[in-house]
Parts: structure tokens; C-alpha cells; sequence
């Protein structure tokens, strides 16, 4: 934004080498055990859902089987099939990609609008924050799910159209605590030195602010990643999803109307669905830990 | 007291007020005409349908007009006409609005009353079996989709232990039974729904009641009042809970969009024949003028519900009574 204004700042905004409060945090989440078995579960549906598809190579959509194969029953589809006789793993395989790819691209979308409303409205105070806080909660008196549903409704159902669905509807919570950290750290020392020695609005605000609210902000950016895919699974499970695209939410919606008949159709995208998020808010908690040591035992 | 309720509700109607200006332009902002979106993609409207909505909405004339009729009739309660359903919006919704109330209220009371008995117990020994228990609880609770907890124990409970009906509100076959039979039905059919809907919040009340206690059973008056000698019991309820309590009703409040939102999706599991069914029917046949009221009716509650958490804190701390702000 500032990039080209002045050169000559650099050196007062650079920070001082000394003990880095990120590899202090980093050392308190090395420790943690939860928030580590969090990060290898992560790590490994992401790999999963990139390469599973390749090395397995089964088409979710072909039909393979009988319908309703029960899992454990026949070796070449350990966890059976589903109401037409599809594999059931290629189907998880194939479903992973969308629900994580729509899930960070909303989360990022979510963190880019709320971030830049909270900045603004706790930097700038007086009648800009009073304006944009009347705005947030106008947004969180819409029930988020069916603002999506009628967005996803209202323009055409595809992945890039749910993400944006998501991230407007869910960006109030983070503009809120942007605009907390954000009235917190502006009447610190350091940026009325850096006001001082005439940095403008824009670079204080990223550069000098906003690198010392990160902590709380990371924190919240990993929630959002999580509540982003529960976002994702509820709108495919109602069938608002992209109807061209396998994912975990689709399939637990299209073998709901015969759960009585077969459970494991709709238990395993769930328990997929589920792990994912656990994993996602493991590592949440522990990077709150970690950013708060103090806090450790809320 | 009474005024600051009144600029409460005054800004309450002003919130209104927007949701029905961003409806108005979100059927501009669709691709297309808006008097077939209006009319609905799949309603297969005819000519006369189209000129009869162009006069109603007053589509030939300038975009501010349109937005003051639209305004006019939604004061006037006039929500449009659905016409996949072919009846006014307002009497689909005025059938489905109780439902959906009394699911999330009962799903709310359910989550505040077990997670905070949860929280306080848990709270008594910061690291023991029970606080544990709540901390895992409440990371698994964030993270199960509730769709998916509901089929879960329509599978448990349609097949396993046939105890609760799993579908719908009450049975067809008592109609024309007594009120304390159809009363009791409907709890009945009310449990396994407002059960799945509670256990996301339950999570997070406990733990949040546990923080909010361990922080208050530190204070200098708690302190005092185990000196004073007052039983563990009038220790932990009288003097802690109360003051720990307004943490939990400030999340109270802000969950409330979520709580509908997710009643919306715990609704089509379990075939509640609230305004979550009503909004997926709606979307499914692309019929907008019910989508819109459905979005208008359910940010409502959620305004109500706001304006009575604040109130509820004026009851549960007396130092708030006072201030008009």
C-alpha cells in the first residue's frame, strides 16, 4: 500500500532481533502434545486428499459393486459402497479436495475482509469505527448459513461462488477482534514513536500495528479454516454445493434418504468431515497456548 | 430502564429495516429480471404473472420508488406471494415460525443449563477427571458438522433403541387428541432435534463456565464468603456462578445467529416443520420471495433474542441496572 512513500523508514519499523516472540510461541507448540498430533493428522488428509486419488485411481462415480456392499466384506472395497454401488474410498479420496480448497479460500477471504474493517475501524475510531461496528453487527444479525444458502441460491452454485458465500457471511467475528487489538495496541509508545517520525495512517496501521496483533489473529484464522469446511459440508449436504463436484458433505447428503438401510455411506464422509476440523482446532488451541502462556489453563 | 429498551428496540426495527434494503437489492443483483426472479425460475410464470408483479413492485419506475414500495408493503406485513406454494409469504412463514422458536430455545436452554452444571462441577477441580473430560468434549463438539450428529442418532435411535420418533413434530394419528397428549407428542418428537442442536453449544458453555469460574473463585469475595462460612453449595451458586454467569450469557447472545443457523440444518435432518425446511423447499424451487422471508423472519429472532440476552444481564448483575448504555 505505503510500499513506495518512504524508503527512509525502514529501520525504526524493523524489529529487534532479539528473542522473536514467534520462536518463543514456536517452542511452546514443539511441546504440545495435543496441538502436534493435530498438525500430523492435518498434514496427512491434506496428502491424502492431493495424492490419494493418483495412487488409488479409482473414478468416485463409477459404478463398481453392488449397492450397499457393507464395509469389511468384500476385499476390494474395505469400506463398501454406497446407494449405487460406488466405491466408497475413491469417493472420500476425490471428496477431501473441494471441502479443503473452499474451506482455506474462505477462511482467507473471511480474514482479508475482516481484518481490513477491524483495522480500519479501531486505527481510525470516532464516527469511521462507530459506522463500520453498525455494519458488523448488521451482518451478525443474519443467520450465516442461510445468507450462504440464498448467495449460493440467488447466483450460480460453484466452488469460487460458496467460498466467496462463506467469507461474506462469516467475516463479522474476526473485524471485531482486529478492531479490539487494534484499539489496544494504537495508544502504545511505540506507534506514537512511529507517528513521530512521520510514518503515515497506512504504514502504521500494517506494518507497525498489525504485525504486533498477528498472535490472536493466527489464532482465529486457524478456527476460521475449521468452521469454514463445517461451512462447506452443511451447504453440499443440503445439495447447494457444486453438483459436478465429489465432496464429503455431498456424499452424506445424497445417502441420507437411506441411512436405515446402510450407516456407513454417511458415517465415514462425517467421521472424515470430523477429523478434519479436530485436527484443524487441536492446532488452534495450541497456538493459543502457545501465543498466551499465561493462559494456559482457561 | 424503560427508554433505554426503547432505543434498544428502535435500533433493533433500524437493523430490520437493512436486512429488508439488502433483500430488496439482492433480487437486483441476481442474474436476470427481477419480476421472474420474483416469480421464481422454476414457477413457469406466465405473461399475465409478470405484468401483475411489475405493477405490485413497481418495476417501471426508478430504483428508489421500487425500494419505497417494497419498503411500504413489508411494514405492512406484505411479504410478497409465493408462487410455487401460490399463497402470501407471510402465511407459509406464520406456520413455521413457532417451530423453529421452539426448538432453539429449547436447544439453548438445554445447552446453557447442562454445559454450565458441566462447567461449575468441572471448575471445582481444575485438573481433574471431569475438567478433562470437558476440554476434549468441547474441542470434539466444535468439530462434528451437526447434520451429521443428527443421522447419527436417527441411526441409534430408529434401529438400536427405538425410544424417541425421529422424524417430523407429531404424530398424524393424534390430531384430534387432547392438548396434554399433542403437548406431550411433541416433546416427545422435540427431544433427539433440540438434543443434537445442544450438544455444539453444551461444549462450548462448559468450557467457557469453567474459565469464567476459576476465574471468580480466585476473587477476594469468594474468598470471603468461604470465611464467613457459607456452605460449598451457596459458595459456588450464590456467590461465584452468579458472577461468572455474565460471560456465558454474553456468548449466549452472540451465538444466536449460529443456534438458528444450525437449527436451520438440524431441521431438514429430522423434518422439523420449521422455517429451516420451509427456507430449503424454498431454495430448491428457486422461489425467492419465501427464500427472502424466511432470511428476513430468522434475522428477527435473532434481533429478539439480542435485545433480551441485554436484558437478561441487567437481571443477573444489578451494578448494569443503572447505566442507561
Amino acid at each position: 500500500m505505503s510500499e513506495t512513500t518512504a524508503p527512509e523508514l525502514e529501520k525504526p519499523a524493523a524489529a529487534p532481533e532479539a528473542r522473536s516472540p514467534l520462536r518463543e510461541a514456536w517452542g511452546m507448540f514443539r511441546r504440545n502434545i495435543p496441538a502436534l498430533v493435530g498438525s500430523a493428522l492435518l498434514l496427512a488428509i491434506v496428502i491424502i486428499t492431493l495424492y490419494g486419488t493418483f495412487l488409488y485411481g479409482g473414478d468416485p462415480y463409477d459404478i463398481v459393486w453392488a449397492p450397499h456392499e457393507p464395509p469389511l466384506f468384500t476385499p476390494e472395497f474395505p469400506l463398501g459402497t454406497d446407494y449405487l454401488g460406488r466405491d466408497l474410498i475413491a469417493g472420500l479420496l476425490t471428496g477431501g479436495g473441494p471441502t479443503l480448497a473452499v474451506g482455506a479460500a474462505s477462511a482467507a477471504l473471511t480474514m482479508i475482509i475482516g481484518v481490513t474493517l477491524g483495522a480500519v475501524a479501531g486505527y481510525f475510531g470516532g464516527w469511521v469505527d462507530s459506522l463500520l461496528m453498525r455494519f458488523t453487527e448488521f451482518f451478525q444479525v443474519l443467520p450465516a448459513l442461510l445468507f450462504a444458502m440464498v448467495l449460493v441460491t440467488l447466483f450460480t452454485p460453484s466452488l469460487t461462488m460458496i467460498a466467496i458465500a462463506i467469507g461474506v457471511v462469516s467475516w463479522p467475528q474476526t473485524a471485531r477482534l482486529t478492531r479490539a487489538e487494534f484499539l489496544k495496541i494504537r495508544q502504545l509508545e511505540y506507534v506514537t514513536a512511529a507517528r513521530a517520525i512521520g510514518a503515515q495512517d497506512g504504514r502504521i496501521m500494517w506494518r507497525v500495528i498489525l504485525p504486533n496483533a498477528l498472535p490472536p489473529l493466527i489464532v482465529s484464522a486457524t478456527l476460521t479454516v475449521g468452521v469454514a469446511i463445517l461451512f462447506e459440508a452443511g451447504l453440499s449436504f443440503l445439495g447447494l454445493g457444486d453438483p459436478n463436484t465429489m465432496s464429503w458433505g455431498l456424499m452424506i447428503g445424497a445417502n441420507r434418504d437411506y441411512i436405515l438401510e446402510a450407516w456407513w455411506p454417511v458415517t465415514f464422509p462425517g467421521l472424515a468431515i470430523f477429523l478434519t476440523v479436530f485436527a484443524v482446532s487441536l492446532i488452534g488451541d495450541g497456538l493459543n497456548d502457545a501465543f498466551n502462556p499465561k493462559l494456559r489453563e482457561r | 430502564m424503560t427508554s433505554y429498551l426503547a432505543r434498544r428496540i428502535l435500533y433493533g426495527l433500524l437493523l430490520m429495516a437493512g436486512v429488508v434494503i439488502l433483500n430488496f437489492f439482492l433480487i437486483r443483483l441476481a442474474p436476470g429480471d427481477p419480476a421472474e426472479v420474483i416469480a421464481g425460475e422454476m414457477g413457469g410464470a406466465t405473461e399475465e404473472m409478470l405484468a401483475q408483479i411489475r405493477a405490485a413492485y413497481g418495476l417501471d419506475q426508478p430504483v428508489l420508488v421500487q425500494l419505497g414500495i417494497y419498503l411500504g408493503n413489508m411494514v405492512q406485513g406484505d411479504l410478497g406471494m409465493s408462487y410455487f406454494f401460490d399463497r402470501p409469504v407471510s402465511e407459509l412463514i406464520g406456520a413455521r415460525v413457532w417451530p423453529t422458536v421452539l426448538l432453539v430455545v429449547t436447544a439453548q436452554i438445554l445447552a446453557i443449563c447442562i454445559g454450565t452444571a458441566l462447567g461449575v462441577f468441572a471448575a471445582r477441580k481444575p485438573n481433574g477427571l471431569l475438567s478433562g473430560f470437558v476440554s476434549v468434549f468441547a474441542t470434539i463438539g466444535y468439530a462434528v458438522p451437526v447434520f451429521w450428529t443428527g443421522i447419527m442418532l436417527i441411526i441409534l435411535f430408529a434401529s438400536i433403541i427405538p425410544v424417541f420418533p425421529v422424524e417430523g413434530m407429531m404424530d398424524v394419528r393424534l390430531r384430534d387428541a387432547g392438548w396434554l397428549t399433542q403437548t406431550i407428542d411433541v416433546l416427545h418428537h422435540l427431544a433427539l432435534p433440540a438434543f443434537t442442536l445442544a450438544i455444539i453449544y453444551l461444549a462450548l458453555y462448559a468450557r467457557l463456565s469453567r474459565a469464567s469460574m476459576l476465574e471468580v473463585l480466585g476473587a477476594d469475595y469468594i474468598r470471603t464468603a468461604r470465611a464467613k462460612g457459607a456452605s460449598e453449595r451457596s459458595v459456588l451458586f450464590r456467590h461465584a456462578l452468579r458472577n461468572a454467569s455474565l460471560p456465558i450469557l454474553t456468548v449466549a447472545g452472540l451465538q444466536m445467529g449460529s443456534v438458528v443457523s444450525g437449527a436451520l440444518l438440524v431441521e431438514t435432518v429430522f423434518n422439523w416443520p420449521g422455517l429451516g425446511t420451509l427456507a430449503f423447499d424454498a431454495i430448491l424451487r428457486r422461489d425467492y420471495p419465501t427464500m427472502l422471508g424466511v432470511l428476513f423472519f430468522a434475522s428477527a429472532l435473532v434481533v429478539i433474542a439480542n435485545i433480551l440476552t441485554d436484558l437478561s444481564y441487567r437481571l443477573a448483575d444489578p451494578r448494569l441496572r443503572g447505566y442507561p448504555k
